[in-house]
């Protein structure tokens, strides 16, 4: 039996129904995805049957946005794919718009929890940046490993003129929780933007990310950190396009698969014909910390003019053997020597996240990772007998 | 009292014997040096030692006291009490050397409270610049700051015998000064016992050997008194290598050239 039908949508949401139906329709309308096509390779969308959630919401506290909470309806283009399409049929959405030349102090901090078994929950985020505005925004997921359900959350950013936009989404969802997440966001005239992200949790969590550089001089940076352990699958797409001149681009992924988990990178820079001397830039590295852990690297490059200037580099690989060597040299057992090196792995994105306070509080939950995934009991309490 | 002592260590890499019946004997307060040309299996020595992965040790055996090294870790050797300064130092991005000594006084189960200042201390007394002890280790420095790094964390971990290979490698000669007279001072001071791997007989002037083994290809073919250096300075490698001439002319070059410079 169907649970995404037109009397769910009423029953939940009474306004904007009309929006909200023909979004419906859409996905109604939309083949289902296959990983037979390029868009969802290396996915686990075959498992999904969707029709075994109940649409519902998510458990959402908000600080620091009061003066820039807005309730006007969002000037919104069309969607990524059919599950921002359903996110825009059953979503609550928080508007949040930034007037010309404010600059917000503290960090809006967006906490989503999900707390109802079975749900599908459908959060939606828009930030809209006046022009010379700046604001940071976290938005965290949240729940415990006994819920089950689905995540489809959407994000979208308009960075306005000069605008400076700063955006955060840490992932820390439970084992037997999906997300399927689609980020848009639009650069204009000398803005600045920040992407990033932080996956730990979820069963099977996919991002899909597509920023665009429509201005003169706009310019993002996506940075990711992902750490998948058990039989966690992380995926994620991004797409760097430019549109405008003089545009930049600058994206480092960093991940790590432990157990018998998965991860996938795929990424694209688009650069077109008019985005004249143009800089982008795409960096994905991952760690491999068990025989049984895959992960995948995809780079693709489009690019339709001459003067840019354009590089990508991905690597998969275990943990140097020169490194583990090293440390342990000094004394140190195997699985705190790999920790180290993790951690060190990770440290270049965690220095790059917009929060400071925050990246205390995820090197030691990445740290508490390796710990249950990697360690066993009996190897820490030895040494300290 | 320590000794570590080498009988009859034979090693390959890949399939190919590098060290053909090593004896050595090394205890507390001595510095021996092994010296020998390029090929002669020198790192091959210090990397078996230690238990770096990749080397087959066919037979022979090496023992810390009673301790059977070769059936240990590499980690619990060094918690043994052995320490092996690496000639070329691993980069290992985002670990800090004070995260690698908080780990290693906890490996050992020993308190980390004023690890920071006694670091400082260590730091300052040879000249390693106290902001890069909170950097990557090894990543963007010098051949002189690693080797100093090196042997800053020598001195922090206090082993009971350490084997310093190529110490003088890429190292400037106020550096080799610095690192050559800490080790010295752990020699005096706490009874390191020392295993000096060296191609060049400069770092010997700094740390004086007790006694000195030339190794030519996998074997120590003699032993003497600190006087070996200078015959070696006077003849090279080629009065040694006895029916090997083909390679005594890259030996002397090498002996008398100017050591590479990595920085």
């Amino acid at each position: 039996m169907p649970s995404f039908t037109p009397e769910a949508v009423r029953n939940l949401h009474e306004a904007d129904t009309d929006l909200r139906l023909a979004a419906l329709e859409r996905f109604a309308a939309a083949p289902s995805p296959t990983p037979q096509e390029e868009l969802w390779r290396y996915s686990r969308i075959a498992e999904l049957a969707i029709d075994t959630y109940t649409p519902g919401a998510m458990a959402t506290t908000v600080t620091g946005a009061e003066s820039v909470l807005s309730a006007d309806p969002p000037d919104e283009s069309d969607e990524l794919d059919l599950f921002a399409d359903l996110n825009r049929a059953f979503s609550s959405l928080i508007h949040l718009r930034v007037p010309r030349g404010r600059v917000l102090d503290t960090p809006v901090v967006i906490t989503h929890t999900l707390t109802t078994d079975g749900s599908a929950c459908f959060p939606r985020l828009i930030i809209d940046a006046g022009e010379d505005s700046e604001i940071t925004v976290i938005e965290r997921f949240v729940s415990t490993n006994d819920v089950h359900g689905i995540v489809v959350p959407v994000l979208r950013v308009v960075a306005g003129q000069a605008s400076r936009v700063k955006y955060l989404s840490v992932n820390e969802l439970g084992s037997q929780v999906w997300q399927i997440a689609n980020q848009q966001a639009v650069g204009e005239r000398d803005s600045n933007t920040l992407l990033s992200t932080v996956a730990l949790g979820g069963d099977y969590a996919r991002v899909r990310t597509h920023a665009r550089l429509v201005g003169q001089g706009a310019s993002t940076r996506q940075v990711a950190l992902y750490f998948a352990d058990g039989t966690q699958t992380h995926d994620f797409r991004t797409t760097q396009e430019h549109i405008a001149p003089k545009t930049s681009s600058d994206l480092l992924f960093k991940g790590a698969v432990n157990d018998s988990s998965r991860s996938v990178y795929t990424g694209l820079i688009k650069i077109g014909p008019e985005a004249r001397g143009t800089v982008a830039f795409q960096t994905n590295r991952n760690l491999t910390l068990s025989d049984g852990a895959w992960a995948e690297s995809v780079p693709n490059l489009e690019i339709e003019t001459n003067d840019v200037k354009c590089s990508h580099a991905s690597t998969v690989g275990p943990i140097d053997e020169e490194q583990r060597f090293y440390l342990e040299s000094r004394g140190i057992q195997p699985d705190i020597a790999e920790r180290l090196v993790v951690l060190g792995f990770f440290d270049e994105v965690l220095a790059q996240l917009p929060v400071g306070i925050m990246a205390g509080e995820l090197r030691q939950r990445i740290s508490d990772k390796l710990h249950t995934a990697v360690v066993p009991a009996k190897a820490t309490s030895a040494v300290s007998a | 009292m320590t000794t570590l002592k080498i009988s009859g260590l034979h090693a390959s890499v890949a399939g190919k014997t590098i060290l053909n019946g090593i004896d050595l004997e090394v205890s507390s307060g001595q510095v021996h040096a092994v010296m020998g040309p390029n090929g002669a299996g020198k790192s091959t020595l210090s990397a078996v030692v230690m238990g770096k992965p990749g080397y087959h040790v066919s037979a022979g055996s090496v023992m810390l006291d009673d301790l059977d090294l070769l059936a240990m870790p590499t980690w619990q050797r060094a918690q043994a009490g052995l320490h092996l300064v690496m000639q070329y130092p691993t980069e290992v991005p985002g670990v800090a050397v004070v995260d690698v000594l908080t780990e290693a006084f906890t490996a050992r189960g020993k308190s980390v409270e004023g690890i920071r200042s006694e670091l400082s201390a260590e730091a300052a007394r040879i000249h390693f610049d106290e902001s890069f002890l909170a950097r990557s280790l090894n990543v963007d420095l010098s051949g002189g700051e690693k080797k100093r790094n090196e042997t800053l964390q020598l001195a922090m971990l206090r082993p009971k015998i350490a084997i310093l290979d190529e110490l003088d490698s890429g190292l400037d000669i106020d550096a080799l000064r610095d690192c050559s007279r800490r080790v010295e001072d752990a020699t005096n001071e706490d009874g390191l016992g020392v295993l000096v791997i060296t191609h060049y007989s400069r770092l010997l002037k700094e740390l004086k050997p007790d006694v000195v083994h030339i190794l030519v290809k996998g074997r120590i073919v003699t032993s003497g008194g600190p006087e070996l250096v200078d015959v070696l300075e006077r003849d090279g490698y080629a009065a040694f290598e006895g029916d090997i001439p083909d390679d005594s002319a890259s030996a002397l070059d090498d002996l008398f050239g100017m050591p590479p410079s990595r920085n």
